[in-house]
């Protein structure tokens, strides 16, 4: 098969980090070749942070290109917007309904953008909103957004659920796995 | 059995395999997860030396005592650590010793785009380069062979995209080593000038028979795809020139990135009609074509500023370009910012409100230099604040003296900024400098360093007193002051500055993100009170923002540090 391309945006300390290895982990059950691509260091503290994620029968390149990506699952909506011309023709967007001030929005040197969902939605993406953060408060801590995403995530990939809760078993810390599948669960069931 | 593994975590999963059993690194990205990962192995005494230079030291030590040993560091990191390097490679090595240096093509999170495959060549030391995570693996074992096989020190070079990628891993088991026994033999290991003379000989062979030996390596590999086009490539490079170009043209990867072989490059040239050299950085591969008179092209196409990836390829080689829709509008950009609740951010404030000259360091607080605090004038190198901040104010006297400072983190100061402390004190130089002691490393991700009272495995470690060490060396005015106070910090800032003494401020207070902080309440704006004076907004925390015209502040990032309350003048904040 062709390799498949997914991203994952948000912004440093949102966790796309535990999102993107346990995407990876369920696609590595599945039998494919999969590479994951993180971001450490500097840009993590509260930077624009983007991770790939690619599957195939071999995948070469980690990275993921403008107009290569299948997918983009983004934690907060001006990063779907800033990420969304790396999206292929037909490309889909799940994106949290979370939005979170840039530091230039905060000194008032720029002003956060507007009607986001419905221009990507005019860019003819097909778009999934979530109010992630509401529904990881739900399942208990604000912090579970990135799992709320993957259950959302989950539902639309032809895997078996039971690949995906393997996956949360293996990346998730045991003491919030009770948590987390709560978040997931939520999501799934959005 | 197949796993998922981190670059690096692979990288340490190899030294396990190969028997490794001391190591000892420097946080540093992209480095830094090889050594964290390898303190998981209880086989292998794992540690964090204070800077690069001790860490190559200590493991050039441990394999003089016979055993397989590691030293981790990035690329700025091996310029620390180069003085041991260059002369290792003069006495080789009794057990093997691999040494990791992680290049960050882009600067991810670096001040400069080094190539460090310049240090193999000065140095005369052998450099392997793996392209995903499972020669990661590979690629440790086989430094450990040719170390020991060759006696010299082997560079491992990755960068950032080998490094922090994940992809699949084949396990094997641990082969225990025994240690090489130690001999004394001046000859070798005594690096005087009568005994030196004798080594550059003995390193000068050993190049002509690594040399020979990368002729035949089955890490120089050629795939002949029955193309006239042939691509000479290495690292990440390989990569995306593979699905860039699949399998079209005919590929030249190198494994082995120093010394580079020569039959091998011109019998492989001799088989295509044009030759590309795709590298990232700069144009090592490319030189050595030319010196053998290949004709190529390389950095006229590619450059050697940034990463390159398969779109760029693709384009330049193909001329091919991706179908792009590009989103309708101009967006704000996003850059790092300090932490809700950073300990840092009460130092840049003060810094700021008083237009004091900054000498800054590399660590989180960099950021400093960030809007709208924008309270740093430069940074360098690790330990540099201290250092040029001295020739500064040496330079221009009284006028600089009272109006400048240095800031430098706790880890940053035990690397490499103790020197410069004590230059400050034995060349009796009215500096001002603050120890911004987070207790922690933090920028690489939390590791310990000896001022935390812990070690790498999280043991109970001897930690240093930073007052009384600046003691120690002849700094008389040494005060401790908490920064999410802000006046006492201000006061304490304006009271060095005006002496006429060499002075250290500790600005002392644990990273927010430490697991064992315990955060307030986060705290809200009353509406009705706040006289939209934006004085809040000055502070450039993430969790402030003006909604309607008022401030607000975000409770899923607010971590109740109450410096926005301080600053407000009319109690709007609780």
């Amino acid at each position: 098969m062709e390799t498949k391309s997914i991203m994952i945006v948000g912004v440093g300390g949102q966790g796309s980090l535990l999102a993107s290895r346990i995407l990876g982990q369920v696609l590595l059950a599945q039998g494919y070749a999969v590479k994951v691509s993180e971001v450490h260091g500097m840009s993590q503290r509260g930077g624009s942070v983007v991770t790939y994620v690619k599957y195939g029968d071999a995948v070469y390149s980690p990275v993921v290109e403008k107009g290569e990506a299948d997918v983009i699952i983004s934690f907060e909506l001006l990063e779907a917007a800033r990420w969304a011309g790396c999206l292929k023709q037909g490309g889909k967007i799940v994106t949290s309904t979370q939005t979170l001030d840039p530091m230039p929005v905060i000194t008032g040197a720029a002003s956060y953008p507007t009607e986001i969902i419905e221009k990507l939605r005019a860019m003819q993406i097909d778009v999934t909103a979530v109010d992630a953060l509401t529904l990881a408060e739900e399942a208990g801590s604000a912090k579970a957004s990135n799992v709320v995403l993957m259950g959302v995530v989950s539902k639309k990939m032809e895997f078996d659920e039971a690949v995906w809760q393997d996956a949360l078993t293996q990346c998730v810390p045991a003491k919030f796995i009770d948590m987390n599948r709560k978040a997931f669960a939520l999501g799934r069931a959005v | 059995m197949k796993k998922l593994m981190l670059g690096n975590d692979a990288f340490a999963r190899g030294l396990y395999e190969a028997g490794c059993r001391f190591a000892s690194s420097y946080p540093g990205t992209p480095s830094t997860e090889i050594t964290e990962a390898l303190a998981q192995y209880d086989e292998v005494y794992a540690e964090w030396a204070p800077n690069e230079k001790v860490a190559v030291e200590s493991a050039l030590g441990a394999s003089f005592a016979g055993a397989r040993s590691f030293a981790a560091m990035k690329h700025v990191g091996l310029n620390v650590a180069a003085d041991p390097l260059y002369t290792a490679a003069y006495t080789g090595v009794n057990g093997g010793l691999v040494i990791a240096v992680a290049d960050d093509p882009g600067m991810h999170s670096s001040q400069n785009e080094q190539d460090s495959r310049h240090h193999a060549i000065a140095s005369k030391v052998p450099m392997l380069e793996p392209s995903d995570s499972q020669e990661c693996k590979d690629f440790a074992i086989l430094g450990y062979t040719l170390s020991e096989q060759f006696d010299t020190p082997v560079l491992v070079r990755t960068s950032t995209r080998v490094a922090h990628s994940q992809s699949a891993v084949e396990l094997l088991p641990r082969e225990e080593k025994d240690l090489v026994p130690y001999q004394k033999q001046p000859d070798k290991y005594v690096m005087m000038p009568a005994n030196a003379k004798g080594r550059h000989v003995v390193v000068e062979q050993r190049t002509e028979d690594l040399i020979a030996y990368a002729e035949t390596t089955p890490v120089n590999t050629i795939e002949d795809n029955g193309s006239n086009i042939g691509i000479i490539t290495c690292g990440a490079a390989y990569q995306y020139a593979k699905e860039a170009l699949s399998n079209t043209v005919n590929y030249f990867k190198l494994g082995m990135t120093n010394p580079l072989p020569r039959r091998k490059f011109l019998d492989f040239a001799a088989s295509c009609k044009t030759i590309y050299v795709i590298e990232e950085l700069d144009g090592i591969l490319e030189a050595h074509c030319k010196a053998l008179g290949i004709d190529c092209k390389g950095k006229e196409i590619f450059g050697c500023i940034g990463e390159l990836n398969q779109v760029i390829i693709a384009e330049k080689l193909l001329g091919k370009t991706n179908a792009v829709t590009p989103y309708p509008e101009q967006l704000p950009v996003r850059p790092p910012v300090m932490c809700a609740g950073c300990p840092h951010r009460g130092v840049f404030y003060v810094l700021s409100k008083h237009k004091i000259t900054v000498s800054g360091d590399i660590g989180c607080y960099t950021l400093g230099a960030a809007a709208p605090l924008q309270a740093m004038d430069w940074t360098i190198c690790m330990g540099s604040s201290i250092s040029c901040l001295h020739g500064f104010n040496h330079v221009l006297g009284k006028d600089a003296e009272h109006k400048s400072v240095a800031v430098i983190g706790d880890s940053t100061f035990m690397h490499s900024g103790l020197n410069s402390l004590v230059n400050v004190a034995y060349n009796a130089s009215n500096s001002t400098i603050i120890i911004l002691d987070n207790s922690i490393t933090g920028m690489t991700g939390h590791q310990q360093n000896p001022t935390t009272g812990k070690n790498l495995k999280g043991d109970p470690a001897a930690a240093v007193d930073l007052v009384a060490l600046c003691h120690a060396i002849g700094i008389e005015r040494v005060r401790v002051a908490d920064p999410y106070h802000l006046a006492e910090m201000e006061q304490a800032i304006l009271e060095e500055l005006a002496v006429d003494a060499p002075s250290v401020i500790i600005s002392r207070r644990p990273c927010a993100l430490l697991k064992y902080v315990k955060h307030n309440a986060p705290f809200h704006v009353d509406a009705d009170r706040c006289k939209r004076c934006k004085m809040c907004m000055k502070l450039g925390c993430p969790a402030i923002s003006m909604k309607d015209g008022k401030a607000c502040i975000d409770h899923t990032q607010c971590v109740g540090c109450g410096i926005c309350k301080e600053l407000c003048k009319f109690d709007a904040i609780s």
